[in-house]
């Protein structure tokens, strides 16, 4: 469950990424009202299994079994909620298209769900590593070990125009210039090498967030309302 | 379409919440063949809601003067407060007739999604009354939704250190229901709140 809106009296129009058809928008109705048959099991983090009738406009929720609750966990962690959020917020934009596949993005987004309430990992890195590895699988993975431009391996700054790092010769006006731990913690991220993400420091995970979130809302051409409210521990 | 004056009353009805142009139809003929008092009596209902009407400045809740009806009432417990999402939510608590403290209405519930967080809310202005050392206890009413129980959390953290005792409204099974069709978070909540059986 991706997200919900309010329609009417006590029915919700709520948005699902789902394994084989991609994003679908459905009405659940009356799941406002307390007595409602469907319960907290339309609520967005939550993995469901769902039987949807298809509608003119809307399909119609008809059934909804929990697979897996992640919101519950979610909730009574607050920096844990609002990493969650930004991470749907994310899956939401990056499947553009209603009823298109996007196998790679919903295995993600449960994986990284999953990671996040599980909490081996700080919520923060466990945000950064959803956001490069999303951009990834939809084709805009960041350069890391080579410039982006020439492929030279002496990198000297990172500039999101340029698509990752840049060699000192095709650096660009006002790229950035993060640390070597920097690019090594994204690398790391990209990976899914968490021993060396999780022996980061402070300042290079901060730095990090601040690159990952301003290459992600370049790429989607759309700023992330999420990340503003994004608590780091 | 239909004519000028007609179809404006029809396009402004449309834009209430939960009316179609379907339903925005059946009003607009209904108030065309309704007798001029009652119109006017509603047209002036609608005026004197917008002039007259105000959020009370301590809780929150809508109110006709400076200060609501509760917060004006003396007889009120001035040791707990009860903190909601909306007004509406303080006539639903009211009508049980359980509760004699004070109310805070945050306005709504920490969204990311939806870009509200907490400094979109009220938590500030409740933070200034819980300042005073009178409360001895809050309770958090939020909607139990995800938005409602990271608010409650959000909360719960902030005004813990305080020494406030912070309680939730219980969650569970709703009376009248069957066990089958409850769900299973609503189920394991229920389960965490069982109570001894005192016969």
């Amino acid at each position: 469950m991706l997200r919900t809106q309010k329609l009417g009296e006590a029915d919700r129009i709520i948005t699902i990424l789902t394994k084989r058809t991609g994003k679908v928008r459905g009405v659940a109705k009356g799941v406002r009202r307390t007595t409602s048959k469907f319960g907290a099991r339309l609520e967005p983090f939550t993995h469901v299994d769902l039987q949807l009738h298809t509608g003119r406009t809307l399909d119609v929720i008809t059934q909804a079994e929990t697979l897996r609750p992640y919101g519950e966990a979610l909730a009574a962690d607050y920096p844990k909620y609002t990493a969650g959020s930004a991470m749907l917020e994310t899956a939401d934009r990056l499947t553009l298209g209603e009823k298109e596949p996007a196998l790679r993005q919903f295995l993600l987004l449960v994986g990284g769900l999953r990671t996040l309430v599980e909490g081996e990992h700080e919520a923060r890195l466990v945000l950064d590593a959803y956001f490069l590895r999303s951009l990834a699988v939809a084709g805009w993975a960041p350069a890391l070990e080579s410039c982006a431009r020439c492929s030279a391996t002496s990198v000297r700054a990172f500039a999101i125009v340029a698509g990752g790092v840049v060699c000192a010769a095709c650096r660009p006006a006002g790229a950035a210039v993060p640390a070597p731990e920097t690019i090594a913690l994204m690398i790391a991220l990209l990976r899914g090498d968490w021993p060396a993400a999780d022996a980061s420091e402070s300042r290079h995970r901060a730095e990090c967030s601040g690159l990952v979130a301003a290459y992600l809302q370049w790429h989607l051409e759309h700023g992330i309302r999420s990340l503003r409210h994004v608590e780091r521990v | 379409m239909y004519e000028g004056v007609v179809q404006n009353l029809i396009d402004e009805l449309g834009m209430l919440p939960g009316v179609g142009p379907k339903s925005a139809q059946r009003i607009a003929f209904h108030l065309l063949a309704a007798d001029p008092a009652d119109v006017k009596r509603l047209a002036h209902a609608l005026l004197e809601v917008k002039e007259k009407v105000r959020f009370c400045r301590v809780c929150g809740n809508v109110a006709a003067e400076e200060e609501c009806r509760i917060c004006r009432d003396a007889r009120r417990d001035d040791h707990v407060i009860c903190v909601v999402e909306e007004s509406k939510d303080v006539v639903a608590i009211e009508k049980t007739r359980e509760f004699r403290g004070r109310y805070h209405v945050l306005g709504g519930a920490i969204s990311p999604i939806d870009g509200i967080g907490p400094d979109d809310l009220r938590i500030r202005e409740l933070m200034t009354r819980l300042a005073d050392g009178r409360v001895t206890e809050l309770i958090i009413a939020t909607d139990p939704n995800l938005e409602g129980e990271a608010t409650a959390t959000y909360l719960a953290r902030l005004v813990k250190p305080m020494g406030l005792k912070v309680t939730r409204l219980a969650s569970g099974l709703p009376v009248g229901g069957d066990l089958e069709y409850a769900d299973e978070v609503t189920l394991g909540r229920a389960f965490e709140g069982r109570r001894l059986l005192d016969v």
